[in-house]
């Protein structure tokens, strides 16, 4: 079956950049909102319908999903064997992003109508949009990795640009720094894994290094260096760069500080879609891990793990609303990580895999949601801090109805979508590593808590005396936050483990009750103690911050990593080595090719006055010249 | 008549013409058409060069043309061009078309100022023609003393200073190559022929590995100093932020690309055993310069300074590539000549449009020109993502190939040196960030600066020309590739036989 018309999905987003980028300011602000949310409404439909072709039964062949390349150019040739193509590649995984990423896409131009309304640079806001949807698409649907490393840059800068979007805002424009410069880094590593990698395969594309049968697999696990397989040291690299994307610790820094961007910003890219490309990319090359590399996979479980309960405690502690599903995203990649790290290849085994996907898929749907609500409160009463909010379920009834099932869908009650997705992560962690699987356990009761903290805080309890009234937010924002609410509730019945799989073959789930139980009891637990601290005013919160003392503090000021990164930057980049090159640079170097010129100069001053031009000088010169030779030659020669 | 000749004898006689113009727009107008002329010539050029490449795949140069100058030496006027120097030609004309358009107000001594900008360029031409030794150093020389008139007079700051400095040290350097090439041509009778001074005769001949070994660091140190190798880069920081705009363009854009294109043409061409034997020592130096500039630029505060470190940075990639030795980062490194040449003219265009307004260069007095002038900060910011290696952009292709090139060779000492260079793609973020954070974005710091007026039409032309050189690059790099690839595989065979 013919897929080629898939190649528009991406460049429909890249054709309005250019247009909204281009025409700017010289058609009005309603009609590039419009352009934009049509590009992506196209974009949304195709894949929407190549989904249910693929799974619908192109995809199957002789019981297994196969991949499908319908395009493909030559972009650049490197060497004998390495070249860069760009193209498309279709198989479960990417064409499960593809309708996240243009679904999520979709119904956040749609908000932004409402939400952007009357700012400055509204067109500028859908260029970058549009360029963000493209840039993602493009990433999802790489057909190698140097593909998926371009636009994997692309979306970084996509995403600098709209965290930044407030250019006037110190706050946003450093935000912004911080994310690039973060993110850049940790491409170092990724970029360093890419050129290890394929040296050492001969291959940058996903086929030829995914393929378990394949020589690449063998070839690289071969190679020793310092106790560990180049394969794996490869693949440990790569890793840095998903997890500066993915903001696993310690490379989360970012995270929270991009939400100086406008929320629309927050929910698709630092909730939704960019900040999964990490695990995206751990899962496009799941086969070699597995198979290759299991240390690599391991590092991956245990960051995931360390990070999602390392975020889900700061989150605990936060009073910026935005800032807490900062690290309630923070806390949910980790868990789609520790899927991937616990999981084996193939048939059931697989599990980790599949649910890690399924999260994946979830996680987008109802953190979209909850930014997008938060950002309708946010709106309505013009802060960010929850100690400003309080009994606005009366004001905001859709945001307030929407938000709870959100909140009810991330605590995991049975019968929302994250139940199941959740549930499985956490299945296939008991049978792998119990560790991970108790640390995940207790992260599942602390996002019930910290969730229904924020939820109580804001809907219910005190009412703070407002400048104006809230009241509801437009269509253009409440319409997308019900059919958020919608996928929230119901995406959890879709057949996962018949689609996505380790090794492409459908196979079967079941609830495991040893495990079911205890989640939903710690969720249930989690909701109870936020509803007694935080449904109504109270003096627990305190009493509890006390009880905890120090250790309050240091989660609530993030334990110091934002500290550490100005250290590291401040102090030692800059003051330490920039500043001391540059003087270095100017003084030594520079000073001794002055130092060349002043010898110069010096000597020809010190020998310039023998040119005197007068003549007793010259005579008296001259006659002790002669008396010196002489007694030079007297003494040498008599 | 040879179509090469032509890129020398156009400068010539738009500068006759320029003589006998009258008044300041008569001046600029026929440096204008000169310039546009040589843009159509290297259209003209590269359709011409693909045609005989065609005809003719096994010949080394195309378009050559010979004709004795000075017969007892066996000097001679020899002219031809492979897929590099074309490329190299093509850089030169776009940069010399914008810098006269970005020059279009300079009006003090006029036409003493657009004559020398001329001739500067006419040396550079006839460089990339040169098949002969001799004839090169010669526009070499052409190409290096206008440079100190033009900073000289109509420079700012220190410039009687930097003017100097600048001439002396890339002096000093054409003393160690002419040391270099002269060692070159005594031994071009190796193999038992005449003395020559011709490229590629002497690319036929084996000289001696001794004398290779000797003259090779004269040569590349003397081309590397016009190249900002480390520790010979300090005229580029002084003598960039005195030169006039459109000279810091052509000098950052082009000339210091002689350095590269001579250390390849010359240095590791013609002397390829002791490049083989000696690349260590200046991968050393070369991955130095590219940390070390690009540290020495975080914490500047003049924008021309910044812009001067980044050089020596990416100058150094373009000297690190070239040293790898194989055909995959050679190519790199030499569309990170073209990239960087266009990247830096752009930003100095740019940095001498924001002085002509503001009269500053400091970023610190400077602060959300976004709002105030968005064009000039969008094409800074559209600079500094390509100086960055956005995809997309030219800087991105040119390092990537640069980087996979040079990760071919499998010993420690190639892998941590190419990891040094790429650890340039953090820190170059860092400094490019912190200059569009500082200069452009925030709030606007300095209330007069709030009635400057926007980049005008040829500020606009020039500017728009050079993004759109950079991202014509960036997007569909398969063809320079192809072009510098097919040129470069006789030289990399050569270099193969004694790896």
């Amino acid at each position: 079956m013919d897929f080629s018309y898939t190649v528009l999905i991406p460049l429909i987003p890249l054709f309005t950049f250019l247009f909204i980028g281009l025409t700017d300011d010289r058609i009005k602000p309603a009609i590039s909102g419009l352009i934009g949310t049509t590009g992506l409404f196209v974009s949304f439909v195709l894949s929407i319908f190549t989904a249910v072709k693929y799974f619908g039964g192109a995809g199957l062949v002789e019981g297994a999903y196969k991949y499908i390349i319908p395009v493909e150019v030559r972009w650049l040739n490197l060497t004998d064997k390495l070249h860069i193509d760009l193209g498309i590649f279709l198989d479960p995984i990417s064409i499960m992003m593809l309708v996240v990423v243009t679904t999520v896409s979709f119904l956040v131009h749609v908000y932004s109508n409402g939400y952007m309304k009357g700012e400055r640079g509204f067109s500028r806001f859908f260029a970058f949009l549009s360029l963000f949807s493209f840039s993602m698409l493009g990433l999802v649907l790489a057909t190698n990795i140097f593909q998926m490393y371009i636009f994997w840059e692309l979306v970084g800068v996509s995403s600098f640009l709209l965290i930044g979007y407030y250019y006037e805002k110190p706050s946003a424009v450093s935000a912004s720094k911080k994310a690039f410069i973060v993110t850049r880094f940790a491409d170092l590593g990724f970029l360093i894994g890419i050129l290890l990698l394929s040296y050492n395969t001969g291959t940058f594309s996903f086929t030829e290094l995914t393929n378990p049968q394949g020589s690449a697999i063998a070839q690289g696990s071969s190679i020793a260096f310092m106790g560990l397989s180049v394969m794996t040291w490869s693949l440990i690299l790569v890793f840095i760069g998903g997890a500066g994307k993915s903001a696993m610790f310690p490379l989360h820094i970012w995270l929270p500080d991009a939400m100086e961007g406008p929320t629309p910003v927050s929910a698709l890219i630092h909730a939704a879609t960019m900040v999964v490309a990490g695990v995206y990319l751990v899962a496009r090359l799941f086969p070699v891990y597995a198979l290759s590399a299991p240390e690599g996979l391991a590092v991956v479980g245990y960051v995931g793990a360390f990070s999602s309960l390392f975020a889900a405690i700061i989150a605990t502690t936060q009073f910026d609303i935005k800032r807490v599903l900062a690290y309630s995203t923070m806390s949910q990649i980790g868990y789609m990580m520790v899927g991937l790290g616990v999981s084996g290849y193939g048939g059931h085994e697989g599990l980790g895999y599949m649910a890690s996907m399924f999260h994946l898929f979830t996680h987008a749907m109802f953190k979209a949601l909850l930014f997008l609500a938060a950002g309708s409160i946010i709106h309505a009463v013009h802060n960010n801090e929850m100690t400003h909010m309080g009994g606005l379920r009366k004001y905001l009834p859709i945001t307030h109805i929407t938000f709870l099932i959100a909140t009810l869908t991330i605590a995991g009650i049975p019968g929302l979508s994250a139940f199941f997705s959740k549930d499985e992560i956490l299945t296939a962690a008991f049978h792998h590593n119990k560790l991970i699987f108790y640390i995940e356990l207790f992260v599942a009761g602390l996002t019930a808590f910290y969730m229904f903290r924020l939820y109580f805080r804001v809907f219910w309890n005190e009412e703070p005396h407002y400048h104006h009234k809230p009241h509801e937010s437009s269509w253009f924002m409440t319409i997308p936050l019900m059919i958020l609410a919608v996928a929230s509730v119901f995406s959890g019945y879709i057949p996962f483990s018949h689609y996505i799989s380790s090794d492409f073959k459908p196979f079967e789930t079941h609830l495991e009750m040893v495990v079911a139980v205890p989640s939903v009891l710690v969720g249930l637990i989690g909701i109870a103690i936020a509803w007694v601290m935080y449904k109504n005013p109270s003096t627990l919160p305190d009493k509890a911050t006390n009880a905890f003392g120090v250790f309050h503090k240091w989660a609530f000021k993030k334990f110091y990593m934002d500290e550490v990164y100005m250290f590291v930057t401040h102090k030692i980049i800059f003051n330490l080595i920039s500043k001391k090159i540059a003087l270095f640079d100017r003084k030594v170097i520079d000073g001794s090719m002055d130092g060349i010129g002043w010898v110069t100069l010096a000597s020809a001053k010190a020998i310039k006055p023998l040119q005197s031009g007068q003549l007793q000088k010259y005579g008296f010169v001259f006659v002790s010249g002669i008396i010196i030779l002489l007694v030079v030659f007297i003494y040498l020669f008599i | 008549m040879n179509i090469l000749s032509l890129f020398v004898i156009i400068p010539t006689l738009t500068v006759l013409g320029i003589l006998f113009t009258k008044g300041f727009k008569q001046t600029r107008l026929v440096a204008a058409i000169g310039m546009s002329i040589q843009i159509i010539l290297t259209v003209a050029l590269i359709y011409l060069f693909f045609q005989e490449r065609a005809a003719n795949p096994l010949a080394e140069m195309v378009l050559m043309k010979d004709t004795v100058w000075f017969e007892s030496l066996n000097i001679r006027y020899t002219v031809g061009v492979d897929g590099i120097a074309v490329a190299m030609i093509a850089l030169t004309s776009i940069i010399i078309f914008t810098g006269v358009f970005t020059s279009w107000e300079v009006n003090f001594l006029y036409k003493e100022f657009f004559i020398s900008l001329i001739i500067l360029a006419t040396g550079v031409f006839g460089f990339f023609i040169s098949l002969d030794l001799f004839t090169m150093f010669v526009f070499y020389e052409v190409a290096v003393i206008p440079m100190y008139l033009l900073i000289g007079i109509w420079g700012s700051g220190k410039k009687e200073y930097s003017a100097m400095k600048l001439t002396l040290m890339l002096m000093g350097g054409s003393a160690l190559l002419l040391v270099g090439l002269l060692g070159i041509y005594f031994n071009s009778n190796a193999d038992g022929g005449e003395l020559t001074m011709n490229i590629l005769e002497i690319s036929k001949v084996n000289i001696p590995i001794d004398a290779q070994r000797f003259f090779f660091p004269f040569v590349f140190v003397g081309f590397g100093v016009l190249g900002a190798l480390f520790p010979f880069h300090t005229w580029s920081p002084d003598g960039h932020a005195s030169a006039p705009t459109a000279v810091s363009m052509l000098h950052a854009g082009v000339l210091m690309k002689l350095g590269g294109y001579g250390a390849f043409r010359v240095a590791i061409f013609l002397l390829p055993e002791a490049a083989v034997q000696l690349s260590g020592i200046f991968i050393v130096l070369t991955s130095i310069s590219v940390v070390y500039g690009a540290f020495g630029a975080i914490m500047q505060k003049d924008l021309k300074y910044i812009n001067a470190y980044s050089s020596v940075s990416h100058c150094g990639l373009i000297l690190f590539g070239l040293l790898m030795l194989n055909e995959t980062a050679m190519n790199g490194a030499i569309i990170q000549m073209i990239s960087h040449g266009i990247m830096t003219a752009l930003f100095f265009a740019l940095i001498g449009m924001i002085y002509g307004r503001t009269h500053t260069r400091m970023i610190d007095e400077m602060g959300g020109l976004m709002k105030i002038v968005p064009f000039l900060s969008v094409a800074y910011v559209i600079g500094g993502l390509a100086s960055l290696g956005l995809p997309g952009l030219s800087g991105f292709v040119a390092e990537m190939t640069i980087f996979v090139g040079a990760f071919q060779h499998p010993d420690l000492f190639h892998r941590i040196a190419t990891i040094i260079a790429a650890s340039s793609i953090v820190i170059t973020a860092v400094y490019i960030l912190r200059v569009v954070g500082i200069l452009l974005l925030g709030p606007i710091k300095n209330k007069e600066f709030e009635s400057l007026s926007d980049a005008r039409w040829f500020e606009r032309l020039s500017i728009t020309t050079l993004i759109i050189s950079i991202a014509a690059i960036g997007i569909a790099p398969f063809w320079l590739a192809e072009m510098i690839g097919f040129s470069l595989e006789p030289i990399v065979a050569r270099l193969a036989a004694f790896m």
